[in-house]
């Protein structure tokens, strides 16, 4: 009875099928296989979604496109007409973030974005391509970022790392909102869900709150994925509108 | 059942539609700034915690890599670990302040503010 009573097990990395090339473990672990089915769910939604088409959209049609144009919306809006080529990708952080997210909320499943290494690697391929972004369009211009204007000559020593410190704070306040929210919330969950049968027959209660909690838990996956979505587009609206 | 009733029918659709053409911008700004207090007070007292502790540690980082670098061992990285904690305060007041998590100064309306913040600095 011991087994599976932690409140952290759920979220142990299972080896399902070894694998090794070179020195590196590249082995198919559970959370690849979430991964996995989140772009194939996505996918599938999207596609067969789409299949058909219709001028009048079918229950499945209107969500997919409801979705894509919740993003574009949100691009336009954060970003302006110049975020328009980095829409797929934009679109395709927000698809795998809220699946991933809600993939986890099936029981007996596994939420890969409550593992700090895969929200930090998702926060630093955005914050990595930003920057990038930035520096192709803007030049040696860019590091002007890191001067206010209107600042005395004397104050640089001291403001510009400042300023250097918070941009670099960046992809770690991003990934850890995502995976401290989702890491929480599932811990959460197991520990009221444990308590159901300790108490016996008053576990009525805690029964209850882990039936509100799913519910909560449900919109903070669509929630942390917005958020995840539109700091991205923020990040990319300062590459591209530098001051 | 009469064609009064379709015209009038008619005449609510079409200003209903001329809502609904004026609104696309709005309804996603409603909650754009509903959603960027995500979960209320809770969720803005998390992003704020997160904000400045993720700073303080990202200048602690670079304060011990230098340090590792320079061979200063404890100097560098007590500098900035408080360099980090600046660094925090100003995300928090950023993001109190509306400018989202941009760094830099660049919305046009909110220079005056920026300018402001510059002033403070001095």
């Amino acid at each position: 009875m011991s087994e599976g009573q932690s409140p952290l097990q759920q979220f142990e990395i299972k080896q399902l099928v070894p694998m090794q090339i070179g020195n590196i473990d590249v082995s198919l672990t559970n959370s690849s296989v979430m991964m996995i089915a989140t772009v194939v769910g996505v996918s599938a939604f999207l596609i067969l979604g789409m299949r058909r088409a219709a001028l009048v959209p079918g229950r499945w049609q209107s969500m997919a496109e409801l979705s894509y144009i919740f993003i574009a919306n949100l691009l336009k809006e954060t970003v302006g007409s110049e975020g328009r080529p980095y829409f797929p990708f934009i679109f395709s952080v927000f698809m795998f973030v809220l699946f991933g997210n809600l993939f986890g909320m099936i029981p007996y499943s596994f939420t890969f974005t409550s593992h700090i290494v895969v929200t930090f690697a998702m926060a630093l391929v955005v914050f990595l391509g930003v920057t990038i972004i930035a520096i192709a369009k803007h030049k040696m211009h860019f590091f002007s970022f890191f001067m206010p204007p209107g600042v005395p000559m004397a104050m640089a020593p001291l403001l510009v790392p400042i300023e250097i410190i918070s941009y670099l704070s960046r992809p770690i306040s991003l990934s850890v909102r995502l995976f401290a929210n989702m890491l929480a919330g599932h811990t959460l969950l197991k520990v009221f869900a444990g308590f159901i049968v300790a108490l016996g027959a008053f576990g009525i209660a805690p029964w209850a709150f882990v039936v509100a909690l799913t519910g909560l838990e449900i919109v903070i996956a669509f929630l942390q994925a917005f958020v995840f979505t539109i700091l991205t587009c923020l990040y990319l609206n300062d590459a591209l509108h530098l001051h | 059942m009469s064609d009064e009733n379709p015209n009038g029918a008619l005449k609510k659709l079409d200003s209903r539609l001329k809502e609904a053409r004026r609104e696309p911008i709005d309804p996603t700004r409603r909650t754009t700034s509903k959603v960027s207090g995500s979960g209320g007070a809770l969720g803005l007292a998390f992003r704020v915690g997160v904000e400045l502790v993720s700073a303080v540690g990202v200048g602690a980082l670079i304060g011990w890599l230098l340090d590792e670098w320079l061979e200063t061992r404890p100097w560098l990285m007590l500098v900035f670990i408080f360099m980090g904690g600046a660094a925090g305060i100003l995300n928090v007041y950023r993001m109190a302040r509306g400018f989202g998590y941009a760094v830099g100064y660049q919305q046009k309306d909110e220079r005056a503010d920026s300018d402001e913040g510059a002033d403070q600095g001095k």
